[in-house]
């Protein structure tokens, strides 16, 4: 599509560098007393209705090494769908304390990143489809130069994530298995995932571009 | 697509009867305006570059929406790097204002949106526990900083210059004095983060960092300007640094002939 010509350029990306926790999660660069907590840890309130869920990673380099200084955003919608967002028509209906954003960091030793939130349910997607239930990831890091946008899908949700529309638009299955997280054994209340970020080569997470 | 009924289904019944909500859509994205993934001359971009290309689509609902920061999560002095960490004393270094007006693309203003930036010292010392580098860290300054834009869009942090600092990659890299940001749109498909130069700066044309970005045009939107009419006289000297972020279609609006 022709670019308009009043339009305006966007602003150009540049790296978050190695450095990107004193401002985004300060706590973790040393910085503590700027602000009372950081940002992003808290994505569902006690009182938000919906299962519970835990979502652990990491991320690797070309080299099968771990990335230890990402960091990851997410964005989901509630467990009927709905986004705590006004641009969502359906906001009024969010769930209770939901606020659907989070953010966390690879740890420095383990380089594994987690978040805890409610598995969120399928949201209408373009024209008459829906799409299933998914979680939006957003990670930035030293030499990541454009952050990289990516979707965690659910396993047990195969009849809805085989007419998922953005799925459907990865023809490798074996490249759109990369969205898949996998199920974990727990202990006690709520289920648990692994999903594994890798950035590039031999089983390279596909990322998405809007 | 008559081979997905019965998934469709699986889908639908558990929506119930929640209206179809559709948000004006994401512009796409320029990549080629942008620096591309892998930059051979910023060595870890080498193995942290992804080979395939982008998987293309359009913006859906979970693009076009994104979490509102409220003014009670942030507290008064979050934008005042000059005292939000300040011990006993000011920070050391030139005081500076950094402000500017968040726009889309469209040139409409964006308001509320969330800024957060973080930058070394005046020395060039990051307070952050992988940063060795020789430079002293100042007691009074942490480097952190957030705010929300005004109605129109608008933003002002008050901090010290950062300095220059050396940083591994070839054996004598500098980076430029530089501002971290993050920005927030209305959509989680608007997320940026960049940096912001400072005009006159020597080590621009040797960062291989912000020569990444292909485009001379676009390399200098993130050199800010001295802007000595905001200046703060006999106190802060003033830098203007303009942003933008990816704007949506008004498909609704443009075809009426009063425009948006
Ligand atoms: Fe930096």
């Amino acid at each position: 599509m022709p670019q308009a010509l009043d339009r305006l350029k966007e602003t150009p990306s540049q790296t978050a560098g190695p450095y990107v926790h004193i401002g985004l999660v300060p706590s973790l660069a040393g910085v503590a007393g700027v602000y009372p907590a950081d940002p992003g840890g808290a994505i569902v309130a006690p009182e938000t209705p919906g299962e519970r869920i835990r979502i652990e990673g990491r991320v690797f380099d070309g080299d099968g090494g771990l990335v230890r200084d990402a960091l990851i955003e997410s964005w989901q919608a509630d467990a009927n769908g709905i986004y705590n967002a006004p641009l969502d028509p359906r906001q009024g209906r969010c769930a209770p304390g939901f606020f659907g954003w989070g953010r966390c960091a690879t740890d420095f030793a383990s380089g594994a990143f987690a978040f805890e939130t409610i598995k969120p349910g399928p949201v209408p997607g373009p024209r008459d489809s829906m799409m299933a239930p998914h979680i939006c990831l957003w990670i930035v890091a030293r030499g990541i130069n454009l952050g990289l946008s990516t979707r965690l899908y659910f396993p047990e949700e195969e009849a809805a994530n085989a007419v998922d529309p953005i799925l459907r638009r990865i023809e490798n299955p074996q490249r759109r298995r990369t969205l898949i997280a996998q199920a974990l054994e727990t202990e006690g209340d709520g289920r648990g995932y692994r999903f594994d970020i890798r950035l590039q080569g031999e089983g390279e997470t596909v990322f998405f571009a809007t | 697509m008559s081979d997905t009924s019965a998934g469709d289904r699986a889908v639908s019944e558990r929506v119930g009867s929640n209206l179809r909500p559709q948000a004006d859509p994401l512009i796409p994205r320029d990549h080629a305006w942008h620096p591309p993934a892998l930059a051979p001359a910023y060595k870890t971009s080498v193995l942290r570059s992804p080979q395939r290309p982008l998987v293309a689509h359009e913006a859906t609902l979970s693009e076009s929406t994104g979490p509102v920061f409220g003014p009670e999560s942030l507290g008064p002095l979050d934008n005042d790097l000059l005292r939000n960490y300040a011990l006993d004393g000011a920070p050391i270094g030139p005081r500076i204002l950094v402000h500017g007006r968040l726009r889309d693309e469209r040139g409409r203003g964006v308001p509320g949106a969330l800024i957060e930036i973080w930058q070394a010292n005046a020395g060039g010392r990051y307070r952050h526990r992988n940063d060795g580098y020789l430079a002293a860290l100042d007691p009074n300054f942490g480097g952190c900083g957030r705010t929300l834009t005004d109605a129109e869009g608008r933003y002002v942090f008050r901090t010290v210059m950062p300095g220059p600092y050396p940083w591994p990659n070839n054996v004598n890299d500098w980076r430029p004095a530089h501002i971290h940001f993050s920005i927030f749109g209305s959509g989680f498909g608007q997320r940026l983060i960049t940096q912001m130069y400072f005009e006159g700066d020597p080590h621009i044309p040797l960062c291989p960092i912000l020569n990444a970005i292909p485009d001379a045009q676009a390399v200098e939107q993130l050199i800010a300007p001295l802007d000595m009419a905001a200046t703060a006289p006999m106190d802060a000297r003033a830098y203007r640094f303009d942003l933008v972020l990816r704007g949506r279609r008004s498909t609704y609006f443009e075809t009426r002939p009063e425009g948006n």
